[in-house]
């Protein structure tokens, strides 16, 4: 129990960082933000008085304080660019987010297992090292590189040679235009296959990386006694490999799941991007390019307490699966 | 001392160092000739529209052969390219070496010190290490203008975490040990038995953790640029030119393509570099 509360402090000091690194920031940059909102022909005067109402002429101890007071009171202030409330934007963009990111990290979890324990069985094969070129190529494969490649091949080159329709996916949004005139049933079809492309993306990616780690520990396992006594006591290669090595192997891998989840939260930025996907990252990369502070600010925070979050999460369910972690 | 024997090569050299090592090899060899050969990137443009978007192999009406194709501005890409490396490649080391430095400074201050100091840093270093760089990196670029020192700014000082935790366990490991207790005895000060005597301990494993840093490193700023928030045009680099070549995806998919395998191929390289020095490395201890 006393571990379950230090990983909750280790995960409030982080959010925490992440607050104070986004404060420290907006009043390291440069330019004047009452200047910037009143414009240049305003006279000292009134920004005086705006300066004031702002709170700007506190002590920079105390504005932080009322900062992260609002902050942690949900009051997120209002995004510049879009003229409403932080909270609505970034609420609306999550769920597409978590989708995205859930999915991926699902699909390469059971793709990565696979594949890892497949290498580990025929271990020096033919087939081993064709698999360890490929996972190793795509994890240097950067996300915005294999997305670009999946579009120009699904969605413009299916085009170009006449692939059947199933195969020509879509490469922007969640949705089709109009989507909401659609039954029900195509809806989901519809917004299924807006998710192969940017799920591919990021699941290649993880699986390949999960892929060469499973592979790793599998291979480790194979080594301990434990499963020397096992094939000595007659039991077969598959029974030994899924119940003896790949079950301890696999207790690692939950962890991993914790430490694996910035890189995914890095990669959704581009892969939302590219495919207009309606989600965080892509809120973020418009208010960067827009100048909208509080969005910005917002985002970082929130994306830190996904991680965080998830890190708690796999820290249970690695206890759940490894009793010897629970005290 | 004799170097072990392993599969694909003796001592130092194996397989994926020499693989890792001769492909960065070429594209710095490509990077810095090419430029010499070529001179400065001219900024007049004639007869746009005859040149731009020739194919790979393909010749213009005047009869300069292209090998790679030219982009959207009838310029060559195999040029662009080379210019574009010196400055991805340039951004990625230096952005590593920054980390590196800020990382054996911190994981060293940490292993040496102990007791509370190491368990500021450490907490610092987990809670670093649970934000997803991008958006972080995203959140750097916005509060300053972008561009190139503060790309190579904000990769080199949010990159810092792996190393300080490899070397903090090094040193940590390493200062019970006689030859340090000796130096101590010897009155020598705190900085200079972890500069000469325990630092150099933690070499290797901090060489590894540059070599993959130089990677996310180049693929950092690629894809800043390629976001529009790294080096910015006219400057070529790698991220930019995939960035631009994106919008003409259909009419000529190589203005994208070719800078976008090079990163692969780069961010590849320098993980084989990785795994090759580490093993060979575990093979000497």
């Amino acid at each position: 129990m006393a571990l379950a509360l230090r990983r909750t402090l280790v995960a409030l000091a982080t959010v925490l960082l992440v607050l104070t690194v986004t404060f420290a920031g907006l009043h390291l940059a440069p330019g004047d933000p009452v200047r910037l909102y009143l414009g240049p022909s305003a006279d000292a005067a009134t920004a005086e008085v705006m300066r004031h109402q702002l709170g700007l002429d506190r002590s920079v101890a105390e504005q932080y304080v009322r900062w992260l007071g609002r902050f942690v009171t949900g009051d997120w202030g209002a995004s510049i660019a879009q003229h409403r409330a932080v909270t609505r934007v970034l609420a609306e963009a999550l769920g597409p987010t978590l989708l995205l990111t859930g999915l991926s990290l699902l699909l390469s979890y059971a793709i990565g297992i696979v594949i890892g324990a497949v290498q580990a069985a025929r271990r020096r094969s033919g087939l081993d090292w064709a698999l360890t070129v490929v996972t190793t190529g795509f994890q240097a494969v950067p996300a915005y590189v294999l997305a670009l490649g999946l579009v120009l091949i699904f969605a413009y080159g299916a085009a170009l040679w006449s692939w059947p329709e199933a195969l020509r996916l879509p490469a922007m949004g969640a949705e089709s235009f109009g989507a909401d005139l659609l039954s029900p049933a195509q809806r989901l079809g519809d917004r299924l296959r807006h998710l192969v492309l940017p799920v591919t993306t990021l699941t290649v990616i993880g699986a390949a990386g999960l892929a060469r780690y499973v592979r790793a520990a599998t291979i480790e396992a194979l080594r301990q006694p434990s499963v020397r006594t096992a094939r000595a006591k007659g039991l077969g290669e598959g029974s030994v490999l899924m119940r003896h090595a790949l079950r301890n192997a696999l207790v690692p891998v939950v962890t991993l799941a914790g430490l694996q989840l910035p890189a995914l939260f890095s990669g959704v930025v581009f892969v939302e991007t590219i495919f207009a996907w309606p989600g965080m990252g892509r809120v973020m990369v418009q208010a960067v390019l827009a100048r909208d502070y509080p969005v910005v600010m917002a985002a970082t925070a929130v994306f830190a307490a996904l991680v965080v979050v998830g890190n708690l999460l796999a820290d249970a369910a690695s206890a759940w699966v490894d009793p010897r972690l629970r005290r | 001392m004799v170097g072990t024997r392993e599969r694909g090569g003796v001592g130092v050299w194996n397989r994926a160092l020499v693989t890792g090592a001769a492909l960065l090899a070429g594209v710095g060899v490509v990077a810095l000739l090419i430029p010499l050969l070529h001179g400065p990137i001219s900024s007049e443009l004639n007869d746009i529209v005859a040149r731009r978007f020739l194919a790979p192999l393909g010749r213009t009406p005047e009869g300069t052969f292209h090998l790679l194709g030219t982009d959207r501005f009838g310029r060559d890409l195999l040029v662009r390219l080379a210019f574009g490396a010196r400055v991805s490649l340039a951004v990625g080391l230096i952005a590593a070496v920054v980390s590196t430095a800020l990382g054996v400074l911190l994981g060293s201050i940490a292993g040496y010190a102990g007791g509370r100091t190491d368990r500021a840093i450490s907490a610092l270093t987990d809670s670093a290490l649970a934000i997803p760089r991008v958006p972080l990196l995203l959140l750097l670029v916005a509060l300053f203008q972008p561009g190139l020192a503060v790309t190579v700014l904000a990769i080199g000082l949010t990159g810092w975490m792996t190393v300080t935790r490899l070397v903090r366990a090094e040193v940590r490991s390493l200062k019970e040990r006689l030859f340090v207790e000796a130096a101590r005895a010897l009155g020598v000060p705190a900085w200079r038995v972890v500069a000469r005597h325990l630092i150099p301990h933690a070499v290797g494993p901090a060489l590894v953790a540059t070599a993959l840093g130089v990677g996310s490193a180049i693929m950092l700023e690629a894809g800043l640029s390629f976001l529009g928030l790294g080096v910015q045009p006219p400057t070529p680099s790698w991220g930019n030119m995939i960035a631009a070549g994106r919008d003409a995806l259909v009419v000529a998919p190589w203005v994208a393509l070719a800078p976008a395998a090079l990163v692969a191929l780069v961010v590849l390289a320098c993980s084989l570099v990785a795994d090759g020095l580490e093993r060979s490395l575990a093979g000497r201890a």
